[in-house]
């Protein structure tokens, strides 16, 4: 199953026009506007007002309160549990969703649609689940809870479970981006290096990755977001102590849950504001996508 | 992986890169959940099936698939509005919009949650509206949907706009010549296209929301036999150490959600057929 937020290589103008200048191909202009009407209202009323919520109620108290919500001991050990969850599980799915790109994208063997589905599981499971197995594997009654317990090691409520779940939950993202997007590239390019004398390194670092850069930086902010907004999966692994195993949505909830309104909304409204800056490179990163597209299509013409 | 293969293989790195591959996904994802069905093979099936089937349960099921195929329906109807709004017309703020329509993929789910609930509370800005009307959304089944609409959405939009945009005019133009009406050529010409697509989003919206915690749990209330979604059975579950008891629950999920991933690998490549669109 694919995550459905595939790059759309084919952004860039209004293409809208295409279809408005022609009479076989657009509506009258009333049922044009009960469509946006209709869809914009939706839009507005299931994704527009939440967020628009968030940050009003975080302000709700005042700037003060706002200001001490952020700079809590516990809020700000939250934003660097959140910051290390992210800093190891990033590098390590990038790795492996490249790894994954080359061996799918530019060779041919046997069960090759098996993988894939296989490197989409993460996503059709439910985030609860996604914590549950860790749980079964290194908690305290789980296969190695035993032997952990022993060695005085710590997985489960502790840093290294939370790092597990982050790194399942946001498994396929690098690898989902690039597969198409190397598929699509050929291997043409790769092989003419290698034959002109590049090792296996240098073709990857000067043919492949130039473009590839794109997809990849897609990949990263997906898998940066998802990995820095989970709570289903985190929360089942944490333990939720306070200072120690809370990342930022989780001290999100327990605000929530102690009635502190405007600090849980304030602390919500850092995740509010990450989920933006993410949209915005998101489209950044799709407008030069589309462009270096083009340019490439241009040259080849 | 034949012996003829390898020897037109110019590029190097396949044994490396497939088997830090296979190494990765057994470690993070395989091996882990293999332990949800091994753990469920400790109970007799008896014992599994008092667990999956009690009454709590069964009624969190109803909950949990009941409204994730309504909040998928409704983003079926009103995300193809959406998309075909974004593809097909110019309006003030467009790309705006086109590029928020991803904010539930990017807002965590708990923000999500915490958001939908101050807003349908019965002080909420939209509560308060639906009060005189006797409508409860907050801490009701009904919070469940409103939640999940909110994650589904962008699935119908963006698996619905891309084909939407390929779609060639040429065939609405001969209808069109043809004597057909808007609606004719919409119903026979475009829909047949888009058909494959929309179902994709709509199995890919309701996959993700029969899994959905994070922005339900605030709303819906969590009162047992009403509106207790499955996602927290498992949890509820585990708070009381019953591993087993929520391994079990996990496994009906698990079963499920690989079903409809067929069901979703099977559309898709339906769309590409419909299409010639790769994926």
């Amino acid at each position: 199953m694919s995550g459905a937020i595939a790059m759309q290589w084919s952004a860039g103008g209004d293409g809208a026009a295409r279809f408005e200048s022609k009479a076989a191909t657009r509506e009258s202009p009333v049922v044009k506007w009960l469509i946006v009407g209709v869809s914009l209202t939706f839009f507005a009323v299931f994704l527009l007002m939440p967020l628009v919520a968030v940050l009003v109620e975080a302000l709700r108290k005042g700037w003060e309160t706002y200001v001490t919500a952020l700079i809590d001991p516990d809020a700000l050990s939250a934003v660097k549990l959140t910051l290390i969850a992210a800093a190891i599980a990033l590098p390590l799915n990038l790795v492996f969703g490249v790894a994954a790109a080359w061996a799918i994208a530019k060779f041919e063997f046997r069960g090759k649609h098996f993988l894939i589905t296989l490197i989409d599981l993460p996503f059709s499971v439910s985030p609860v689940i996604a914590g549950l197995i860790y749980v079964l594997v290194f908690g305290a009654q789980g296969w190695l809870g035993p032997w952990l317990s022993e060695h005085d090691i710590k997985v489960i409520f502790a840093v290294p479970g939370i790092v597990l779940a982050t790194v399942f939950v946001t498994f396929p993202f690098v690898a989902r981006e690039l597969i198409p997007l190397m598929e699509a590239q050929g291997k043409e390019e790769e092989e003419a290096a290698v034959v002109l004398g590049a090792n296996g390194w240098q073709t990857f670092w000067h043919v492949t990755l130039p473009n590839i850069k794109w997809g990849l930086m897609y990949g990263v902010i997906l898998t940066n977001a998802r990995a820095m907004g989970e709570f289903g999966a985190v929360s089942v692994v944490s333990g939720h102590i306070r200072g120690e195993t809370n990342t930022l949505p989780l001290h999100v909830e327990i605000l929530y849950n102690e009635y502190q309104f405007a600090a849980a909304f304030a602390v919500a409204s850092l995740l509010a504001m990450l989920a933006l800056v993410t949209l915005g490179i998101k489209t950044w990163v799709e407008h030069r996508a589309a462009a270096a597209h083009n340019e490439k299509q241009d040259d080849a013409s | 992986m034949s012996a003829p293969a390898r020897s037109f293989r110019v590029l190097p790195g396949f044994r490396l890169t497939l088997g830090y591959t296979l190494a990765y996904l057994s470690l993070i994802v395989l091996v882990p959940l293999a332990a949800v069905f091994l753990k469920t093979f400790t109970l007799t099936f008896d014992q599994f099936w008092a667990v999956v089937s009690a009454p709590r349960v069964v009624a969190s099921y109803k909950l949990s698939f009941g409204m994730s195929l309504l909040a998928a329906a409704i983003n079926a109807v009103f995300g193809l509005m959406l998309a075909w709004a974004l593809v097909r017309y110019s309006f003030p703020g467009k790309k705006l919009i086109d590029a928020l329509v991803d904010l539930p993929f990017a807002l965590p789910t708990a923000v999500a949650g915490i958001a939908l609930t101050a807003l349908y509370a019965k002080n909420g800005w939209i509560g308060q509206l639906l009060e005189p009307l006797g409508i409860q959304v907050a801490f009701k089944p009904l919070g469940v949907l409103v939640a999940l609409v909110f994650i589904g959405l962008p699935f119908v939009v963006r698996t619905v706009q891309p084909i939407l945009e390929d779609l060639d005019t040429e065939l609405e133009e001969a209808a069109a010549s043809l004597g057909a009406q808007r609606w004719q050529i919409f119903r026979h010409v475009i829909l047949p296209v888009l058909l494959p697509a929309l179902l994709t989003g709509f199995a890919l919206a309701f996959a993700r929301a029969v899994g959905e915690y994070g922005s339900v749990i605030f709303i819906a209330g969590n009162i047992p036999m009403v509106s207790e979604i499955t996602p927290l059975m498992i949890i509820t579950k585990l708070e009381q150490y019953d591993y087993t008891g929520a391994t079990a629950i996990a496994v009906v999920m698990l079963l499920f959600s690989f079903t409809l991933l067929l069901v979703i690998n099977g559309l898709q490549a339906w769309t590409a057929k419909r299409t010639g669109r790769n994926r």
